[in-house]
Parts: structure tokens; C-alpha cells; sequence
């Protein structure tokens, strides 16, 4: 098994820190894994990207050229990227901010408000995690508790209500999709 | 020890703290600016440690020289254009025999260049820039956990043969994040004792470490003890690992990250019975020109894949001695190729040449 995942949007919109989570969680799996968050330029206002690979076998390469997921924050990172997933991967899209659709019919969209879901928890910062809540879900690469586990680790020994509030995103996104 | 999801920059700066670093002078430049930020945190919070962000990287390479002297674990850390700046210090180390351990997460190049990964600085680093007859200890590993471990063992090996290591390394192993297993921390005050430093006089004769030697003979005669002591680390720290080696008909040379990219491709050619093999050099210098040599009794063909225009080819090729026949694929400016492009191109050269 080896998998590739990028997560993409404006700086800002946590998407390294969705990187980041899944290569714990998938850590704490035992998997392999690699996570290469997107260093150049770009970074300031314009895509950041994070890419992960989890694999039960050693690595090659942290780049994935043609991933099996696609977590899209923005329009630009939708243009960006809808034409390298392989075909027949999915692409979880936020609708709330991304107007247009694919056009390629070889790929599984889900489409996920999570600037409006945020607004039901009083808190557009948690937007990342409902995201990251309904792929955990979807693509099935860890599991929900692993996620929790990950997450308390990264937050736990800061402000508890941080940790709450992330949690109750997560679990949020988790419960969106059917 | 549980293993902890860590960027390369920060693995190399907590893994030099772990082997006793106390001293960190550098200068900014991408994409190693994490173990300098690593560096002030946690250098900032230890008994003894210093942390300079000096006016440049010259100062910076000289302030490694002074704590050096005075008998502490320095290092320094840059990428390609910033090493450049250091080749004189690092001359002077080496003159000194100073040990002390130079990191180069390097860049495309040259001149400023970019900041997507390259290997473009071996020659740089296997060579040296700086001016003399001297060799500096090159270690090239590629992933996060060999960043840990060689860097580790880069001052244990820098203080034993009183000599400069560099670890060169390049963008991608300083940004991406793996699990690592840390190593230990050591107790400075159990690291072996130097007796050269300089630490003051009182109570015993005075101590000089200079690298003005007038004399031509006197001159020589240091070179020819530098001379010796690079003998004996070719002899005893010649680091390489061969994979998929045994019944391959070709193999493949490569170091650091093209070296993992290189394996991922020969497992996909192996799945498809194509007889491929990797040899990847450990230690840049001193170069395994005996294991590749050795090879050469089971294979004829080799196939040289650098992200640079032709460097290590260079050294695979002195090792061979005109034995074998050498092939080279590169790419150069920070082009990271796909394990799957990579594969397509070796497989064609090894149908070309009728091995399959």
C-alpha cells in the first residue's frame, strides 16, 4: 500500500497542519510516512500545498506526482491540481470558497461547506479540521481516534479550549458526510 | 524511545544538541533557515549553550573556529551560496585541525540559483572550495533518520580525527517531515578530554594553534601529518550500502535523496524481473572507490543518476578505471524526479544494452 495525499489552499487556511495530522496519525499506525510541506515562495498569499505519503513499505519519494486524494481549500489549488490526481481518485473540495467543478469525470468528489459549517462553531479557524474531519472519514487511511490521539498531542499542552474546539471541528466534518 | 514526526532542519539541530552541540553560528538562507530557529529556541534554554545569528556567513564560520579552539562542539549550517562564503574558514579548520561539524541543506545553482533541491554542491563539498591541500569528512544522508544519526556521529567523528565534517544534504531532506527515533543525549563532561585546546595557561605550558608556517619544510611536514590522517579515515570510515546487488546486471550509483528515488525505481523494475541493482555512497569523501571497484568482478554496466550535470560520475568513474562501462542520467537546477520517470529511464538503457 502506498498512498499520496496533498493538501492544498491559501496560506492560512491550515493546510500544512492537515499534512501534518494525517503523518502522525498514520505514525502512530505504524505506517510509513513522509509529509513535505511546500517551502518556496509561494507560501506568502498565494497556494500553500502539503504532501503525504503513508505506505506499509519504505518510501521513495516525498513528491507525489500522481496522488489518490486531493483536499482543496481554494480555487486556485483546484486549478493547481484537479488534472494530477490519478484517475479514479478522489478530490475533497471546500464549496464554500470554490466555485467551479472539475470537469474530469474519472474522479470521486466530495464537496464539503466548511467555511459555513465553521460559522455553526463561532470560529472560521477550525474550518481545516471539519476538513480534515470528513476525509478521515472518506479515505479511510487512519482512524478517528488515532486523529484525536494526534491532535491532543499537538494541542494538548496549550490552551485547553484550543484542543475543544479543534475536536469538536474534527468531529464535526466526520459526522457531515454520510 | 518513541519515534517523533520531525522536519529534517529541526532532526539535524536536535540530533547536534544530542551529540553534545553547545556553540550555533549562522547566517539566514532557505531552505535552512528551521536550524537556526531550532537552534536559538534550544540553545537559548541550556546551560552553556550559545546561539549567534552573525552579521554574515564568513563570521560565522570563524566564530565555529574560535569556540573550536577553545574546545567546544560548534557547528554552522547554510545552503550552497552561503557555503561558498564559509570555503575559507573551512580551510582554516582544516589547517588547524579544528573539528567542527558544517551542514549544507544545499539549492539549485549556481550563483543564487533557486531554492528547490539539487545536488549540484559535491563537487563543492568533495573537493573542498577553500585553498590547500586539505579533505574535509563529507557524509550524505537520505532521510530524516540518517540526518539524525550522521549527524550525531559527525562530531564524534570530527573530535576524533580533530578534522572538519560537512554533511551535505539538500532541500527536500531539510523541509520534509519523517518519523525518527532520537539519538541519546551525551554527558559533555564524559566526551574525551582534548589536550590542545586553548583554555588558558595557568599552571602548564602555553598551547599555540596558528596555520601561518613560513618554513617550507615545517609547512610539508604538516601536510604530510594532514596526509596521514586522511589515509587512516579512508581506511576506516569509507561508508557505503548496496542493494538488490546480488544478481543484478546493472547497477545503479547514486547518493542522497536521488539515491531513495533511485530505490524506489529499482523496486518497481525488479517487479518487472529486470535485474537491477543500487550502490549508494554513504561517506562522498572518502569516496567506497573499493566497493565499486569490487562490483566490477559481477557487473560490467553502471549507471550513474545525480540531480546535478555530472559530478559523483566523476568519482565512479576513478573508481572503475576504465573497467565496466558508466552511463549517466541527470537533473540538474532542482528537479525532483518521480521514481516512475526515473525507472522508465533506466529500464530503457538496460534494454538498450540487451541485459533484459
Amino acid at each position: 500500500m502506498l498512498i499520496k495525499t496533498i493538501f492544498s489552499g491559501f496560506g492560512g487556511q491550515g493546510v500544512v497542519m492537515m499534512g501534518y495530522l494525517l503523518a502522525i496519525g498514520g505514525m502512530y499506525e505504524d505506517k510509513n510516512v513522509t509529509c513535505l510541506p511546500s517551502y518556496g515562495a509561494e507560501v506568502r498569499g498565494g497556494t500553500a500545498n502539503c504532501t503525504v505519503v503513508l505506505s506499509t513499505e519504505e518510501i521513495a519519494s516525498p513528491v507525489a506526482s500522481e496522488p489518490e486524494f486531493a483536499v482543496l481549500m481554494n480555487n486556485p489549488s483546484l486549478f493547481r491540481f484537479q488534472n494530477q490526481v490519478q484517475s479514479g481518485g478522489t478530490i475533497f473540495l471546500n464549496s464554500s470558497m470554490i466555485e467551479s467543478r472539475p470537469i474530469r469525470g474519472d474522479l470521486e468528489i466530495y464537496e464539503i461547506p466548511v467555511n459555513d459549517l465553521a460559522k455553526q462553531l463561532h470560529s472560521n479557524k477550525v474550518s481545516n479540521m471539519i476538513m480534515l474531519g470528513a476525509f478521515i472519514k472518506k479515505a479511510g487511511l487512519v482512524s478517528l481516534e488515532t486523529i484525536n490521539h494526534a491532535l491532543k498531542d499537538t494541542f494538548g499542552n496549550r490552551n485547553p479550549t484550543i484542543l475543544k474546539s479543534n475536536k469538536t471541528a474534527l468531529l464535526l466534518g466526520y459526522n457531515y458526510l454520510e | 524511545m518513541p519515534k517523533v514526526l520531525m522536519r529534517g532542519n529541526h532532526v539535524v539541530a536536535e540530533s547536534a544538541v544530542r551529540a553534545g552541540c553547545r556553540f550555533y553560528f549562522g547566517y539566514p538562507i532557505t531552505p535552512q533557515n528551521e536550524i537556526p530557529e531550532y537552534m536559538s529556541e534550544r540553545l537559548s534554554k541550556l546551560d552553556g549553550g550559545v546561539f549567534i545569528q552573525a552579521e554574515s556567513e564568513i563570521a560565522s564560520i570563524h566564530m565555529v573556529i574560535g569556540a573550536s579552539m577553545a574546545g567546544g562542539r560548534a557547528m554552522t549550517s547554510s545552503s550552497g551560496p552561503g557555503i561558498s562564503l564559509k570555503q575559507e574558514g573551512i580551510s582554516f579548520l582544516s589547517a588547524l585541525e579544528l573539528p567542527a561539524v558544517i551542514v549544507n541543506m544545499s539549492r539549485g545553482g549556481p550563483g543564487l540559483g533557486n531554492i528547490a533541491p539539487s545536488q549540484s554542491d559535491y563537487f563543492q563539498a568533495t573537493r573542498g572550495g577553500g585553498h590547500g591541500d586539505y579533505r574535509t569528512i563529507v557524509l550524505a544522508p537520505n532521510s530524516c533518520q540518517e540526518l539524525a544519526n550522521l549527524t550525531y556521529k559527525a562530531f564524534d567523528l570530527a573530535d576524533k580525527y580533530r578534522i572538519p565534517v560537512v554533511i551535505l544534504g539538500d532541500g527536500m531532506l531539510g523541509q520534509m517531515m519523517e518519523p525518527v527515533e532520537l539519538p541519546p543525549e551525551v554527558q559533555i563532561k564524559k566526551l574525551p578530554h582534548k589536550d590542545w585546546i586553548l583554555t588558558g595557561a595557568k599552571g602548564r605550558p602555553s598551547r599555540f594553534l596558528r596555520s601561518l608556517i613560513l618554513d617550507p619544510f615545517e609547512e610539508e611536514e604538516h601536510n604530510w601529518k594532514l596526509m596521514r590522517k586522511y589515509e587512516r579515515i579512508t581506511k576506516e570510515e569509507t561508508k557505503w550500502e548496496t542493494s538488490f546487488a546480488d544478481d543484478a546486471k546493472l547497477m545503479v550509483v547514486a547518493f542522497g535523496s536521488a539515491a531513495r528515488i533511485a530505490k524506489g525505481a529499482i523496486k518497481r523494475m525488479r517487479d518487472e524481473g529486470l535485474k537491477v541493482g543500487l550502490i549508494r555512497p554513504i561517506s562522498l569523501w572518502p569516496f567506497p572507490y573499493k566497493a565499486i571497484k569490487e562490483l566490477t568482478k559481477k557487473v560490467r554496466r553502471f549507471f550513474v543518476f545525480e540531480m546535478n550535470m555530472g559530478q559523483m560520475l566523476e568519482d565512479v568513474k576513478l573508481a572503475l578505471e576504465g573497467d565496466g562501462e558508466v552511463h549517466f542520467y541527470g537533473r540538474p537546477g532542482g528537479i525532483i524526479l518521480t521514481p516512475l520517470e526515473i525507472s522508465r529511464v533506466i529500464s530503457s538503457y538496460y534494454y538498450q544494452k540487451r541485459l533484459g
